[in-house]
């Protein structure tokens, strides 16, 4: 669970982070327009939306893949835009990681799974003996439920799956601060899903890790994290507790997406109504007062300061009722 | 619902040949589908749940695939005896896929409609203007807009959703009698999931279509399916009804899949996992397959495998705890309250254990 909020320190802070490709151009696309949003030392941020929301652009920028068109974003108090040297971002990049989206591109096909997993340790001269590097490998695959016996074999000769877990391995091979995990999980088995969601879980405790969860799959999400941000096109719409988010969503967005969630439960599923999102709801002609404005503590809502009365009596409304079933 | 039988497995076996060896891929799978009814097919990656799919439309390459045994019957025939030419007048004709990924399973330089409208030309005695009419046609009905235009888009042109949708319209553009989707919405948000999957229920009810819905997701399996068919290690262990598989699990290994899902009403600390991996096909171990893997294992799981026990007439499940001899035990507390909240809401109660049969014996 979150920290109480005086001991919180961020170990991110993004503030109007812009990201526009081909700018000036015709072709000109606005994938982030002002996003907005810290990650506490300890926590695990979930980032939710569909894709083109531009959540893993958002991701991307963090970890410096790419410039960024506007705003600025702070790694444990340093603007990451001002890491230029190369030891420098050699530093930054093993206090950071990520675990990609596609498992396929993300893997070099001519390596082996030792080669890909190893070489993060040589590279960041972790693990200098080559035999002990290729024990640390086998535990590192064990330990993302892939048989040691794989270590030799390349990337085309794993399903879709498989492939993400040498992602995660790699990941955690360099034992970072900070991990991005670019819907990380979202191509894995149900079982294994539980399998590495504990073990984040878990790792997260022994050595304070922080982690930024960005996925689709808003059950997962809502059980891995302490806090959840929802964003659609380019912006983030609501900021919550992940408990209340799912108790109380204001937003309208919030309500579709989660009412579009399948449940495992047949019963459920014959009698579930969808909520449709009209995306003029969040369209702002005049944007002065439009932002991400705070309802309640910790509760935040994209919107115009005059609608403020009205999700605040929107909330005490769904609280109550989600206490009376509780 | 009808109960006519469009197409019925009877002990598939197939291996692969590899440099490491022989996989054992498929190990004795039976099952039939009905006409009109949608029957999933749930299980981890590598438990055989394509490649038994494949195998029905004739799709594993020849040269490393070996069928050791069983059969495929569609219409009386055995298709895995087929010529290949027969098979031309079957595959995307009778029996038409869609896959999980809409951009590599799309033709990159061709235009959408000439790729929807090309499985129309191949199979129907119809000209190539009637094959566009037709196609337009489809593209209305899976909700491609403005179809006249998005005739002449390419593939990249789309988004994923719009993707998945054309791969759809190309699947059903011989209103096929069976429709193999082999994970479809997996790459797709949840609210694009959302309307494909209320799209293809519609669709099925249409055209009476049977559909076999390959996914490892129990929550678009709880919404889809008809019947549920669960994998592990190239079996089918547990087959039954939705409600059958969800609220009255008789495998250990559906527990677990159960157990491990994370619902938005529960705080757990800590998810229910199965604990380590698959095993290796290669070698499949000796008696129970998922006996290294499972809590409830008994001593026999480890000698011999499982006989199918029928718990109803739709209901089986490959696992020694059904036999009369086993302890009594009690499934992951999750599990226990599905079948609790299921019998107060109906107010029914569930079968217990009962006698063994065949898969299909009933």
């Amino acid at each position: 669970m979150a920290a109480e909020p005086k001991e919180k320190k961020p170990i991110v802070e993004i503030r109007s982070y812009k990201q526009y490709f081909n700018e000036g151009k015709k072709s000109e696309v606005r994938a982030v327009k002002d996003v907005s949003f810290s990650i506490y030392e300890g926590e695990t941020f979930g980032l939710v939306g569909e894709s083109g929301s531009g959540k893993s652009t958002t991701g991307r920028a963090l970890i410096k893949l790419g410039d960024i068109t506007g705003g600025q974003i702070f790694y444990k108090g340093e603007d990451i835009s001002q890491i230029k040297r190369r030891k420098d971002l050699l530093k930054f990049r093993k206090s950071m990681q990520m675990i990609f989206q596609d498992p396929y591109a993300s893997l070099n096909p001519r390596l082996t799974v030792k080669e890909i997993i190893g070489g993060a340790l040589k590279v960041h001269g972790l693990e200098t003996d080559s035999n002990k590097r290729t024990e640390k490998v086998y535990e590192l695959l064990e330990s993302v439920g892939l048989n040691k016996q794989f270590a030799n074999r390349y990337p085309r000769e794993f399903s879709g799956g498989q492939c993400q877990r040498v992602g995660i391995a790699r990941a955690l091979a360099v034992q970072p601060d900070f991990i991005i995990a670019d819907e990380a999980i979202s191509a894995l088995d149900v079982s294994i899903q539980a399998q590495v969601v504990n073990l984040l879980k878990e790792l997260k405790e022994q050595n304070n890790l922080t982690y930024l969860f960005i996925a689709h799959d808003l059950s997962m999400v809502k059980y891995i994290s302490d806090r959840i941000g929802v964003m659609n096109n380019g912006r983030v719409l609501e900021v919550s507790n992940a408990g209340e988010l799912y108790e109380a969503p204001l937003h309208p967005y919030t309500e579709s997406l989660l009412s579009a969630i399948p449940t495992p439960d047949p019963e459920s599923e014959r009698h579930r109504v969808r909520t449709e999102y009209d995306p003029a709801y969040h369209h702002y002609d005049n944007l002065d007062r439009v932002a991400l404005h705070e309802i309640a503590p910790e509760h935040f809502i994209y919107c115009h300061e005059d609608e403020i009365p009205l999700y605040r009596k929107k909330r005490e409304k769904l609280l109550k009722k989600a206490r009376q079933y509780a | 619902m009808e109960e006519t039988t469009v197409l019925e497995v009877k002990d598939l076996a197939i291996s692969f040949q590899t440099f490491e060896g022989v996989v054992k891929a498929v190990r004795g799978v039976e099952f039939m589908l009905k006409k009109g009814e949608t029957l999933a097919i749930v299980g981890e990656s590598g438990s055989g749940k394509s490649v038994s799919t494949k195998a029905i439309n004739r799709l594993l390459p020849e040269k490393n695939t070996l069928i050791e045994r069983g059969e495929v019957l569609f219409e009386g025939q055995d298709l895995l005896k087929l010529s290949e030419k027969d098979m031309q007048g079957i595959r995307g004709n009778d029996i038409a896929m869609i896959f999980q990924d809409p951009m590599t399973s799309l033709n990159p330089t061709m235009t959408v409609g000439k790729q929807i409208a090309e499985p129309i030309i191949a199979h129907k005695n119809v000209s190539k203007e009637e094959a566009k009419e037709k196609a337009l046609e489809l593209m209305d009905l899976v909700g491609i807009h403005h179809p006249k235009k998005s005739y002449k888009n390419y593939p990249h042109q789309f988004s994923g959703g719009m993707r998945q949708r054309v791969m759809i319209a190309i699947a059903l553009a011989c209103e096929p009698k069976i429709l193999i989707a082999d994970e479809p919405t997996t790459a797709l948000d949840v609210t694009i999931q959302a309307q494909i999957l209320d799209l293809m229920n519609k669709l099925k009810d249409e055209l009476d279509t049977s559909i076999i819905f390959i996914t490892h997701d129990l929550g678009v399996v709880a919404q889809m399916a008809d019947r549920v068919a669960v994998m592990y290690a190239g079996q089918i262990v547990e087959i039954g009804t939705a409600d059958e598989i969800f609220y009255n699990p008789m495998h250990p290994y559906t527990w677990g899949l159960l157990a491990s899902m994370p619902t938005l009403d529960v705080d757990q600390k800590n998810l229910y996992t199965i604990p380590g991996s698959p095993p290796n096909l290669l070698h499949p171990p000796v008696g129970d397959a998922f006996a290294a893997r499972n809590d409830y294992a008994l001593a026999i799981d480890f000698q011999q495998e499982p006989e199918v026990f029928k718990v109803t007439d739709t209901h089986y499940a490959k696992t020694w705890l059904l036999h009369p001899d086993a302890p009594d035990v009690t499934p992951p507390l999750k599990v226990v309250r599905r079948k609790e909240k299921y019998e107060a809401l109906f107010s029914v109660k569930m079968y217990a254990n009962s006698t063994g049969g065949g898969i299909n014996g009933g």
